[in-house]
């Protein structure tokens, strides 16, 4: 089966792959680019595991296929952390403890960078309804919705 | 296995011959938030997928006669964050904004949601009741049809083979109109209708209700305009004895299913209580607006 030649942009680097059509771009981060920090949950879409950013906008790359990404700038948790600074989000999540098991964590960290990039200064509502889409079975959510709180106050500070 | 094609047509001419060319067995990709689950649960096997997000009348938002016409395959939260369409029709938005998550926000399109034919899609109430008109383009030529005329059940459309839905057009408001949708979920968020209501309405200078349209979703086998239930608003100043028709006439028009989500009895109680609500919105949204 002749395979697409894709070429993107992952985390600032360009990077080209194979794919077959009916691979996802989440199959594609995992299996073809090694990046596995983009977990995969339930595959529909309904739980945010695989949430990445892609042109600056927050999806789930299981619903993208590997082959749509041609052309286009991705970013996954890889690219969150500045060589070994952490980002304020990941710092506060340490600090909060706002994961156990950590299969949520990358794709809650994503979203809620992504709240973040568009209001800074965002209630505690706005944080749950942005996070309504990434499923935590361990935490409650309270310690995460507190850390992504206490990020944007640090990331707020002049 | 069989192989799966993959095309991304920069013109609405191109998608169509390529659908045409496909014997039945090609899939419009939009933003893939049903089509690429159910191919990967193995109910829809497409020799071909037509991605037509790159098709920029099929993706942009434009202002025409007074009006909007935005693309089938624009992403719900493009729509979203456009401010003008949005505080022109904030009842289309109540029902764009209720579909999944911020991520499937980011891809879902409206012109999916309407094809994909589910009575329960949250978009097609508010866009029907806007009166919105869908352009269509297929091996004959273009032609529109009023949103209601699309969706005939649950899953089908009546879009003959190889026809694409393209855009929206939403007509020019007049002064003090005003639009609503509201649901029925057991949580507010990443749920599906058990029963939605989209309501718009026009008054005159003195208040009195002159144009109305109400749509019921997810009470049918697809989303039902209700004359009857606009009957019971036009000619008056929307107060409680008309409320009280609107909520009769919408119960009666409903004739939903038993399912896991809601008994038919409480379908029909409720799409009269949501269609209050949702008129009262639109009332109070069409008196801010001058």
């Amino acid at each position: 089966m002749a395979k697409h030649h894709v070429t993107a942009t992952v985390n600032g680097d360009v990077v080209e792959f194979l794919c077959e059509t009916r691979q996802s771009l989440l199959d594609v981060l995992r299996d073809e680019l090694n990046l596995t920090g983009t977990k995969e949950g339930c595959g529909t879409g309904d739980c945010g595991a695989c949430s990445v950013t892609i042109d600056g906008r927050l999806m789930c790359s299981c619903l993208v296929l590997g082959v749509e990404a041609e052309g286009k700038a991705i970013q996954t948790i890889e690219g969150m952390a500045a060589g070994k600074d952490l980002h304020p989000l990941q710092r506060q999540f340490l600090e909060h403890a706002a994961l156990q098991c950590g299969i949520c964590t990358p794709g809650i960290l994503i979203a809620a960078r992504s709240l973040l990039e568009r209001n800074p200064d965002p209630t505690e509502d706005e944080v749950r309804y942005w996070l309504a889409g990434n499923l935590c079975r361990c935490t409650g959510y309270h310690k995460i919705v507190d850390a992504v709180l206490d990020a944007a106050r640090e990331m707020r500070r002049p | 296995m069989s192989e799966m094609r993959y095309e991304a047509p920069t013109t609405l001419a191109a998608a169509v011959a390529l659908l045409a060319g496909a014997n039945g067995r090609a899939s419009v990709l939009a933003g893939g938030t049903d089509l690429l689950i159910r191919m990967r649960a193995g109910s829809v096997e497409p020799g071909l997928l037509i991605d037509i997000k790159g098709i920029p009348e099929m993706t942009s938002i434009v202002a025409e006669n007074g009006g909007y016409r935005f693309g089938a395959a624009v992403p719900c939260m493009e729509l979203l964050e456009h401010e003008a369409f949005a505080k022109a029709w904030p009842g289309v938005i109540d029902g764009v904004k209720l579909i999944g998550s911020i991520q499937v926000k980011g891809r879902a399109t409206v012109g999916g949601n309407l094809c994909n034919a589910s009575p329960a899609a949250d978009s097609v109430p508010p866009l029907i009741a806007a009166g919105a008109v869908a352009g269509i383009v297929g091996p004959d030529g273009r032609r529109e049809s009023p949103v209601e005329n699309i969706v005939t059940g649950p899953g089908k459309t009546a879009l003959a083979r190889g026809e694409i839905v393209t855009s929206f057009l939403l007509p020019r408001r007049p002064p003090h109109a005003g639009d609503a949708y509201l649901r029925f979920t057991p949580r507010t968020e990443m749920d599906i209708a058990v029963v939605g209501v989209g309501v718009n309405l026009t008054l005159d200078d003195s208040g009195v209700c002159r144009q109305a349209r109400v749509c019921l979703g997810a009470v049918a086998e697809r989303a039902l305009l209700v004359p009857e239930a606009a009957a019971a608003l036009i000619g008056t100043r929307v107060d409680a004895a008309a409320l009280k028709r609107l909520a009769a006439a919408a119960s009666a028009a409903c004739r939903p299913i038993d399912d896991k989500r809601g008994t038919k009895e409480f379908r029909i109680k409720v799409a009269g209580v949501m269609a209050r609500r949702a008129a009262e919105m639109a009332l109070a949204r069409a008196r801010r607006k001058n």
